[in-house]
């Protein structure tokens, strides 16, 4: 089974001046195949380092992270990842951008036409395969990302805060559309966001990160995805379980940031 | 004629544009306010304007619209000129156009120079009986500026003199307001044949016919050639009484016993005695006279300048107002434009010099501008193809036989080959003096791009080659190009090579330097992106990291283009024989202004197409630029 384990992670940075910063520290979690991971917290508490430290762009100080029982050090076709901002290649058509990773393969073009074609339909953006990426929107932008990552099939996708930059309307879009990629395809995602409905209602599995040093505090299993995929979310976000489970997190991030104020002062 | 027409077309169409943009002023919309980028879009009517406005403004400064609407204009202000020049010398004495009068200021400088002697001499440590010696002769020597300003020891007949001369301008006065002045002939006929031989204005570059071609003229004419009788008659005048010859004589052999008794040892004494006798030199011939007694000329002088002013009448507004900048002068036996109608070519006589310079058979120092010559191709060969490859060939050259000849082989065949040792047919290659020095721009441009973007890419993406290579492009990259030309020229000889080199080396670091700012201001999540999509090193260097840099390699191109084209010019001036700067250089030595403007205005010309052409590859090569 190609899970994904984290043992005994430790990442420790050190500044230029001797500093240093424990960003995350001892962390240890099983993620099984298939499952959704929403990973929330506040800023500094290293969940976008761990997210680096599975994508391979960062090697962990000591412990390890394996995906099927084989330790990543270093970047993968395995491990897809959607950024903040899509990080598309404006110099590149959306086709082109979509089929970046199967031409770096040197894959049949003709094969490779068609994935295009079948992604840009998935993320429903058929018939813009010949537009400049850095004429659509933001949503588009991030439509692309997705498909650019997915035809590549790889086991895990990493998302750091994907939907971060968009409004509010098309982030709702955009959050079903991740679930119905889920469904569909059966992927395991890893998560990342600031916005505590987003962890709640996409998380199968949800972690709240603290910070200094960056551990997992609380860890929580959520039924709201699988209902998503069937039910409107905004149905879902009044649900009384689904307003108490937010009202419970955030009070608990608050604290977490209420600390950190106070070490300041 | 034809310049006149156009002249005034400018004029019309200059009016109507400006019509045309208050028109549109008005109509605009409300909300185009002050400081809204949007109003200053879109402007085409004010190109044509701005055009307008600087080619009547190079008309006017150049005297063109003065010569295609008053083309005898010139002629009749050279007859005027010839009359002030006439003037200049008595002019000179009176306090016309000088503050003083010329007496005067000789009299107030000696009078200084004979007490800074006297002081001198006072001062120096020669023996008694000398200083008292000197002494006396400077103080002898101040008293003939004495007897010449003294009215009493006037000659009686300089003040008939004088009065003969002021007469005489008086009399020219009156007679140059008749209308039928000169009655008498005023013309050699010599003269009357170089009337006809001599060309129209602006027929020989900067010189004015010289000869009066008008009625109007004529009159001037006369005028000057009797003022310059009569001023000659004025300085045959010389203030010579008795008193001062006799006085003067005396003095005169006095300082030469002195200066004779001194022996060869007397070193300071014989310098001192020496400048006695400068100044006793420059005061004899002097020619003072006392305060007034020239005033009768100097009024006559005064009255006629006013009447010779009012005659010209409406050449003085032409004068004014169509010769900015300058005026036509007479000097000697010729009349010349001074001013900015001559460092300023006219209009007309540029197009004409270019379209003759345009002329391949012309051409300029017997290269043409722009054109092609018939190359060989074996030449092509020749130079394209390289010699050892005939090595390369199995066997032997061929030798002679005992006939006393060589038979061609294969490989002999092969060497004649790629040494361009055979005729065949021509292809034309442009050539000129424009097309080498773009040609030379174009392969310094193209050699410093080809090893500049790699190395910048590199110096952008690694510790090593950032470190390493940063001395040697930060050492030689700030000094001027020019400053490397002495030395590159000497290596490399005047020709095409080192000027080549010489802009490789421009746009070698300005290329280095942008492709290094191009790699290292990648996003770094495009670098993680590409690297989680399978990309290997070469393919992100390739499909991510090279188009990424493109603006800002595209605008260092745009730059070097700039620098290259400045660098290349001014190289040119140092040394070579063919090129736009040679050109200007060597119309700089014969003072060919039309050329020299001409060489301005065709690297403007080449400059703003270079421009423009890299604006357009730019908008379409990266469109993308700051929308990332």
């Amino acid at each position: 089974m190609s899970d994904l384990v984290s043992e005994n992670l430790n990442m420790v940075f050190t500044s230029p001046k001797g500093e240093t910063v424990h960003a995350i520290q001892n962390l240890n979690f099983v993620l099984k195949k298939g499952e959704l991971l929403t990973v929330l917290g506040p800023s500094g508490c290293g969940k976008t380092t761990l997210l680096n430290i599975t994508a391979g762009f960062l090697r962990p100080t000591s412990g390890k992270i394996t995906l099927g029982g084989k330790e990543i050090n270093g970047p993968g076709l395995e491990r897809g990842m959607v950024f903040q901002q899509g990080a598309l290649f404006e110099w590149l058509t959306v086709a082109d951008n979509v089929n970046f990773g199967l031409r770096m393969k040197k894959e049949d073009p003709k094969k490779i036409a068609e994935k295009v074609e079948e992604w840009l339909e998935i993320v429903g953006l058929q018939g813009f395969g010949n537009t400049p990426t850095y004429q659509l929107s933001g949503g588009m932008q991030q439509r692309i990302a997705l498909a650019r990552c997915l035809i590549n099939d790889p086991d895990l996708i990493l998302m750091d805060e994907p939907l971060g930059a968009l409004d509010a309307l098309t982030r709702e879009k955009m959050q079903s559309l991740v679930l119905k990629i889920w469904k569909e395809t059966g992927k395991t995602i890893v998560l990342i966001t600031h916005s505590v409905e987003e962890a709640l209602l996409l998380g199968q599995k949800l972690y709240v990160m603290a910070p200094r040093p960056g551990r997992l505090h609380k860890e929580y299993q959520l039924p709201f995805a699988k209902m998503g995929l069937s039910t409107d979310l905004r149905q879902i976000k009044n649900e009384k379980e689904f307003v108490k489970k937010r009202e419970e997190i955030l009070t608990m991030i608050w604290n977490m940031e209420e600390e950190i104020m106070g070490k300041d002062i | 004629m034809l310049t006149g027409l156009f002249i005034i077309l400018l004029i019309i169409i200059l009016i109507a544009t400006i019509v045309y943009g208050k028109r549109l002023i008005k109509v605009e919309k409300i909300d185009a306010v002050f400081g809204n980028p949007e109003r200053s879009k879109g402007g085409y009517h004010w190109i044509i304007a701005g055009s307008c406005s600087i080619l009547l403004l190079w008309f006017y400064f150049s005297w063109d619209v003065a010569r295609s609407f008053f083309p005898n204009s010139a002629n009749e202000l050279c007859q005027v000129a010839k009359v002030r020049d006439s003037l200049v010398s008595i002019k000179y004495v009176f306090p016309i156009e000088q503050k003083t009068l010329k007496s005067s200021d000789f009299i107030k400088r000696e009078n200084r120079n004979i007490e800074l002697l006297n002081n001198q001499i006072k001062q120096s440590s020669i023996a008694n009986k000398d200083k008292d010696k000197l002494i006396f002769l400077l103080v002898e020597t101040q008293s003939l500026i004495k007897i010449l300003s003294d009215e009493k020891y006037l000659n009686p007949e300089i003040k008939n003199k004088v009065l003969g001369v002021a007469n005489q301008i008086d009399s020219l006065s009156k007679n140059i307001q008749n209308k039928n002045y000169p009655q008498f002939d005023s013309l050699s006929s010599e003269e009357k044949i170089a009337i006809k031989k001599q060309g129209f204005w602006g027929e020989t570059g900067a010189e004015v016919p010289f000869y009066p071609n008008t009625k109007f003229g004529l009159k001037f004419d006369a005028a000057s050639k009797e003022l310059n009788k009569i001023v000659e008659q004025f300085f045959l005048i010389k203030n010579n009484s008795e008193v001062f010859e006799k006085k003067s004589k005396e003095l005169d052999s006095v300082i030469e016993n002195y200066r004779d008794t001194l022996a060869e040892s007397q070193e300071v004494e014989t310098q001192f005695a020496r400048e006695v006798s400068k100044i006793y030199g420059r005061v004899t011939r002097s020619n003072i006279f006392p305060a007034n007694v020239l005033d009768p000329v100097e009024q006559s002088v005064v009255r006629f300048e006013e009447v010779q002013k009012k005659e010209q009448g409406s050449l003085k507004i032409i004068d004014t107002l169509l010769f900015p900048g300058g005026t036509v002068v007479a000097s000697g036996q010729t009349c010349s434009e001074q001013g900015s109608g001559r460092w300023l070519p006219k209009p007309t006589d540029t197009l004409k010099e270019f379209l003759h310079l345009l002329d391949p058979n012309q051409g300029y120092k017997n290269v043409p501008l722009f054109w092609y010559e018939m190359m060989g191709i074996n030449k092509v060969v020749d130079f394209i193809l390289p010699d050892w490859i005939a090595d390369l060939v199995p066997g032997k050259y061929p030798v002679h036989n005992n006939e006393g000849k060589v038979i061609s082989n294969f490989k002999s065949n092969v060497l004649d080959i790629v040494t361009g040792n055979f005729e065949l047919f021509s292809i034309p290659v442009p050539s000129g003096h424009i097309w080498d020095s773009f040609l030379r721009v174009f392969l310094g441009l193209t050699l410093g791009i080809l090893c500049g973007v790699p190395l910048g890419l590199f110096m952008g993406l690694s510790r090593f080659a950032a470190g390493y290579f940063d001395p040697l492009i930060e050492l030689y990259r700030p000094v001027p190009p020019l400053a490397w030309a002495p030395l590159i020229i000497t290596v490399f000889g005047i020709d095409n090579s080192g000027k080549i080199f010489l802009l490789f080396i421009v746009s070698f670091a300005i290329m280095v330097i942008s492709a290094r700012a191009g790699a290292s201001g990648t996003q770094l999540s495009k670098i993680h992106a590409a690297h989680s999509l399978g990309a290997s090193h070469w393919q992100i260097l390739k499909e991510v990291i090279f188009p990424n840099s493109l603006p800002e390699i595209l605008t260092g191109i745009r730059v070097a283009i700039g620098v290259c084209w400045g660098t290349l010019v001014a190289a040119e001036f140092l040394a070579g024989t063919t090129g736009i700067g040679f050109v200007e250089n060597v119309a700089r030595k014969y003072m060919q202004y039309e050329v020299i403007w001409i060489t301005i205005f065709v690297m403007g010309l080449l400059g703003l197409l270079f421009d423009i052409g890299m604006r357009k590859i730019i908008n379409k090569t990266i469109p993308w630029r700051g929308k990332g």
